[in-house]
């Protein structure tokens, strides 16, 4: 496996999709060599920063609106 | 946490408020980001995620709970953001109508230059392992992701949204998108490898 293939399998990879075999030599390249394992670690840090988007809290009065809609709801079933 | 979304779901079409509250607050941040995917101003995204909502609490007696509650809401979300980008496609640049990408297209995801005629690395990537997290967590690094996923084909940024950013599983992203799980990986490939292009040009 050439650096520019693995790069390509990285998903595959990651979401656990390659077949034993494939995996395996996967796992063969990337444990000795240095540019394809810092391209994965790239692309995990790549993910934790999309995990990490900040927390939103809702805004009272939208949640005002929406409890009361709720309510509708349950007391009328539309 | 064992069906805590199956359960939820039953305590919402029960009425249960307590339940209906703690839902809308917990899923109030994924959803937001989620439609902040296709439409990029706050408030906007604010109103779909709102609107979602309501769609929801109209269809709880209908929907018979084949899916969690959150694939359930943030295919609701994906529907009306999607509708609200299209009214609003003054944001679609010139380029990005003329553009026909094919996204699913196989073509290398990095730059070819950057390997030898041999395919090994002409100079290896940086170890962001030395990045501090301050640094990639950072404001000005969450808004490069943010503008590179709102940059992606939307066949790739469904994906990516829904997968990486709201953090569902592959089996329910499949099913909201109506696409099969090789073709999902692949999207979620070449859109995973734009965003990390986009950071690599921020972080070196």
């Amino acid at each position: 496996m050439k650096c520019r293939e693995v790069v390509e399998l990285m998903t595959d990879y990651l979401e656990g999709a390659l077949a034993a075999r494939d995996r395996e030599r996967f796992e063969q390249h990337i444990s000795g060599c240095d540019g394809c394992r810092a391209y994965l670690a790239q692309l995990r840090a790549t993910l934790r920063a999309m995990k990490s988007f900040e927390d939103v809290p809702i805004p009272h009065r939208v949640q005002e609106e929406l409890v009361q809609a709720f309510r509708d709801w349950r007391a009328t079933g539309c | 946490m064992v069906d805590a979304s199956g359960s939820e779901l039953e305590a919402l079409k029960r009425g249960d408020e307590a339940a209906f509250v703690d839902a809308i607050r917990r899923y109030h941040g994924p959803m937001l980001r989620l439609a902040m995917a296709y439409v990029r101003d706050h408030h906007v995204a604010e109103d779909v995620v709102q609107e979602a909502w309501l769609t929801a609490i109209r269809s709880l007696d209908r929907f018979e709970g084949h899916s969690s509650l959150k694939t359930w809401i943030f295919g609701i979300v994906i529907n009306i953001a999607r509708a609200r980008r299209r009214k609003e496609s003054r944001w679609l640049t010139f380029s990005a109508l003329l553009r026909r990408d094919d996204p699913d297209r196989r073509e290398p995801t990095v730059d070819p230059s950057r390997f030898t005629r041999g395919g090994d690395w002409r100079a290896i990537p940086h170890q962001w392992e030395n990045v501090p997290e301050a640094t990639l967590l950072g404001k000005e690094a969450m808004q490069k992701v943010q503008a590179a996923i709102e940059k992606l084909p939307p066949k790739h940024r469904d994906v990516i949204v829904l997968r990486d950013v709201a953090e569902l599983d592959a089996g329910p992203v499949s099913e909201l998108l109506g696409i099969s799980a090789e073709n999902q990986r692949v999207r979620l490939h070449r859109a995973r490898a734009a965003v990390r292009r986009a950071l690599e040009d921020y972080l070196g």
